[in-house]
């Protein structure tokens, strides 16, 4: 296969960045497409020129390293698959594929494709965990919990942190993010202690970092390479209100923002 | 080189107690005062960064990758062991040590096998605490499954995303420590080197992947948690960006080296189909609960597998180990594939593969219960080969999956640096000569929630550390030493990228090191890794600068030491003139083709000391003593 790519490149989180053309012939329709990038790259490498930086690292679709906006969707239009699980079978020879990196101002642009996810961490940072120290844990089977229950929370906790919610959300939205944590912990019991503080920290640092607003557009659930409902988005727009019924803190931050 | 195992007195189930009441501990005000720097965020540095932080230390994380979450232990998909014989099948701690010693071909330690089957169980509690969703039956207890090397139901597991599952509980732990400000997460940076101070190891130098500044950090402690090093064969089911540079690092600045040619080659990976290809992706050793290995019975069958009638396939683990059958341990069956392609019976089109048949699990349980146990690897395997496993056998091949080697420790898990401590699969200690499946999972947590937290702290009690901070001497120089050999690379200005150069080294280690070894191949491979590496030096263009993003330099930094770190393991393996676990040396199995172990001799831990760029190691030896498990031949059949 023949391929035509426009990569966008931008030398680092200052500089202006451009799309730019690439013929990248000879390519195998068994490769993934990053492997069409090593191709690539290992060229450009050869020249002499710089490589293109894209982020990636397991290769099998569960590290979340991977990103890259491939004609206009992020990861590409195969459902419920990462770049790095794309195949170029799925494209055409002759095909042009325009490369761009995640677009959010929560996600600034380190190099080329790379762009900077630290936000993702300090939403987590805020709240996304069960507080319980190492030695303080009980039997495990001490609790029954329901298959059912178990099960939703494995859905939600499949979430691998990518960005691509963001990335396709009109107002950059990590929602889809923050309610897969708050419901994974909102499923189980072990999580009910610091339900309210949990949801309430969690969007307010999702807020801070300049994420935008939900508008049910569900355009981030069309994208996530985990399949990751917008029903756990529901989840989580109950359990913000209900901290603003339980705690101070949810009531004073409700007041502040008025209704709707 | 001081070898001293410091394995506590007594009995071996009361070792571990006796040793916890004799450790000294740091008061619970005095913690704030030390500073623990932890490399690697995967199940061992995150489970131990945050556990750490829990007790009151500073601790500082480093990872390369944009977030903690992203540690390749993520990728680890079948599940963890544990002894707690909720399936009444009669498991117990002694049994899964006994396993464990016995499927590592009887070359781990005792002690901290003991140890880590005694902890095992605390792991479950933790991660269930942690809100870790594994599966479940109906009536809401935790579900168990069968793997390799065990005739008990011991393995707990999440679908086939455990890793991801047990990972992102230790991450939650530890995003709760940086939350509270005990720990400094810092990412995309790359350890390149170790500081020693008046032997004592005192902090590390890393590069800033994303300004290629070149940082220092100091600490009263480190704590490697890097992982394995199977990437040195180019391809392998690792992460791309996983090294042996930090280890490495850390054996030329003196820490031993133990057993480096103990590397696991995973019987159930998707086979090479290209040249192109950047790594191999693992099928879970789980999917041989319910999945039937064969292939024809004749060679150069062409056939539709459907078309072969029963009476012209050969089960051949079932055939050979009705026993264990298709769960017999992951050198057993990576060894039997290669013979059954090596005799010309291996399907596919390049001939180096064997079927993985869930037909009759099928017919058996039904195609939705086989697809709620296996739903997400027969995904994994249809995007990337375009067949279903519910229609076509699965076609599988071994391929590079776990260092059971790394830097020696003690039970304190303390390298010969004193001060240098290495957790999970960074270390040595636990797996022997063979790793059995769910067991990388459960050292790493052991390691990082049960063991670390609690011997750290007596080295830290017991030492009178002098103030050390990074304007020392040491530091510059250890900067200075970074900055040049990163220079060093880029000013070679040669012809060829670096991935050819890698590609290169891994057919010389799989074709030399890698699934059987002779003492003829290993000479050659001795031979041809230094001239390649002399050629890397000459030949290599690598484009950019050192400032900045540049991808091509990080990966020419980490070949560089694998261009190095490939002959210790031909060493290593040069000199065991036995076969055990994953090691078969050609010169040494029955008739039948098993390994032939040598107890009188190979009874051991090699332990390799650094003497010098492209000079031989020396050996160093750590006897093995097996008090509590009888030396016998492995047999699963």
């Amino acid at each position: 296969m023949n391929i035509t790519l426009h990569v966008w490149r931008q030398e680092n989180a200052a500089a202006e960045g451009r799309m730019v053309q690439f013929e990248v012939p000879g390519i195998n329709p068994d490769m993934s497409f990053l492997e069409m990038l090593d191709v690539l790259n290992e060229r450009l490498e050869q020249d002499g020129k710089e490589t293109i930086a894209f982020d990636h690292d397991c290769r099998e679709g569960v590290c979340g390293m991977c990103s890259l906006v491939i004609n206009g969707v992020p990861h590409g239009d195969q459902p419920g698959t990462t770049t790095c699980q794309l195949h170029m079978r799925h494209f055409k020879d002759g095909d042009s594929i325009w490369v761009e990196p995640w677009r959010a101002t929560a996600f600034p642009i380190l190099r080329d494709l790379m762009v900077d996810r630290a936000a993702f961490d300090r939403i987590q940072h805020a709240g996304g965990y069960i507080a319980v120290n190492t030695g303080a844990a009980r039997d495990a089977n001490e609790q029954p919990i329901a298959k059912g229950l178990a099960d939703a929370a494995f859905d939600a906790a499949a979430c691998i942190g990518c960005g691509a919610c963001v990335a396709a959300c009109p107002n950059a939205s990590a929602m889809l993010f923050v309610a897969a944590k708050v419901a994974q912990y909102t499923y189980l019991p072990q999580g009910q202690p610091e339900r309210a503080r949990r949801a309430l920290r969690m969007v307010q640092q999702h807020d801070a970092e300049g994420f935008g607003a939900c508008s049910n557009h569900r355009e981030c659930e069309a994208v996530c390479p985990k399949s990751i409902s917008t029903e756990v988005i529901a989840i989580l727009n109950r359990e913000y209100l209900r901290s603003a019924l339980l705690t101070n803190e949810g009531l004073a931050e409700a007041a502040e923002r008025g209704p709707g | 080189m001081n070898l001293d195992a410091k394995i506590p007195s007594g009995p071996i189930e009361k070792k571990w107690d006796n040793h916890r009441f004799n450790v000294k501990l740091v008061n619970p005000a005095n913690k704030r005062k030390f500073n623990v720097l932890v490399v690697g965020s995967g199940l061992a540095g995150a489970s131990a960064a945050a556990t750490l932080g829990e007790l009151g230390y500073n601790v500082t994380c480093f990872c390369f990758q944009d977030s903690a979450r992203r540690a390749h232990s993520i990728a680890a998909q079948g599940g963890i062991n544990a002894a707690k014989n909720y399936t009444n099948d009669g498991d117990s701690v002694f049994r899964l040590f006994y396993d464990t010693v016995k499927g590592g071909d009887f070359r781990s330690r005792e002690a901290n096998v003991y140890r880590l089957a005694q902890v095992s169980a605390n792991i479950i509690d933790q991660a269930v605490a942690q809100g870790v969703p594994f599966a479940r039956e109906y009536g809401g207890l935790l579900r168990n499954r069968s793997f390799g090397g065990a005739q008990v139901s011991r393995t707990f597991y999440a679908q086939g995303a455990t890793g991801q599952q047990l990972l992102l509980g230790a991450y939650s732990a530890l995003n709760r420590q940086i939350g509270a400000g005990q720990v400094k997460m810092v990412t995309r940076c790359e350890m390149q080197d170790l500081v020693v101070i008046n032997g004592q190891a005192r902090g590390i130098v890393v590069r800033d992947l994303v300004t290629g500044d070149i940082r220092s950090y100091a600490g009263d402690a480190v704590v490697l948690a890097t992982g394995g090093y199977v990437n040195v064969f180019y391809l392998s089911t690792n992460a791309m960006g996983c090294n042996v540079t930090a280890t490495f690092q850390a054996y030329k600045r003196g820490a031993g080296f133990a057993n480096p040619c103990f590397t696991q080659i995973h019987p159930t990976a998707i086979p090479v189909s290209g040249d192109y290809q950047s790594k191999l992706t693992l099928m879970s050793e789980s999917l041989r609960n319910d999945g039937r290995v064969w292939v024809p019975k004749k060679g150069g069958d062409k056939r539709r597998p459907a078309d072969i009638p029963e009476n012209e396939r050969d089960y051949y683990l079932e055939r050979k180990y009705p026993s264990f059958g298709n769960l017999v341990p992951r050198d057993i069956a990576s060894r039997s594939a290669k013979e059954v392609c090596d005799e010309g019976r291996g399907v596919g089109e390049s001939g180096l593969a064997v079927y993985l048949d869930f037909r009759d699990a099928i017919k058996r349980l039904g195609e939705s219960n086989v697809r709620e146990r296996y739903g997400n690897l027969f995904d994994m395997y249809q995007k990337i080969t375009g067949e279903s496993p519910l229609e076509m056998p699965m076609r599988i091949y071994p391929a590079p999956h776990y260092s059971m080697g790394g830097l020696w420790v003690d039970y304190n898990l303390m390298s010969t640096i004193p001060g240098l401590h290495v957790i999970g699969e960074a270390n040595f200690s636990d797996h022997g000569a063979n790793r059995l499946g769910a067991s990388a999972l459960m050292q790493g947590l052991a390691d990082g929630y049960f063991v670390l937290p609690y011997t750290i702290g007596n080295y830290l009690a017991s030492q009178k550390l002098t103030a050390v901070d990074t304007d020392h001497a040491a530091f510059r120089e250890a900067e200075k030493g970074v900055a040049a050999r990163l220079d060093s690379l880029l000013a070679v200005q040669g012809t060829k990228p670096v991935d050819a150069f890698h590609r290169r080294l891994g057919r010389i280690m799989w074709d030399k090191c890698g699934l059987s070894r002779s003492a003829e191949g290993l000479k050659q491979a001795l031979e041809e890794i230094p001239k390649l590496r002399d050629e890397f030096w000459q030949d290599v263009r690598i484009p950019g600068v050192a400032k900045g993003v540049n991808p091509s330099l990080e990966r020419a930094a980490r070949v560089a030491d694998f261009l190095e770190f490939a002959e210790i393991m031909c060493w290593d393996a040069l000199n065991r003139e036995e076969s055990c676990g994953c090691h078969l040396r050609e010169e040494h199995q029955t008739q039948e083709g098993e390994a032939l172990r040598n107890d009188q001799d190979y009874s051991y831990v090699s332990v390799w000391e650094y003497k010098g760029r492209g000079e031989k190691p020396e050996l160093h030896k750590e006897p093995l003593a097996f008090e509590n498990v009888k030396l016998s031949t492995r047999s699963y059949k």
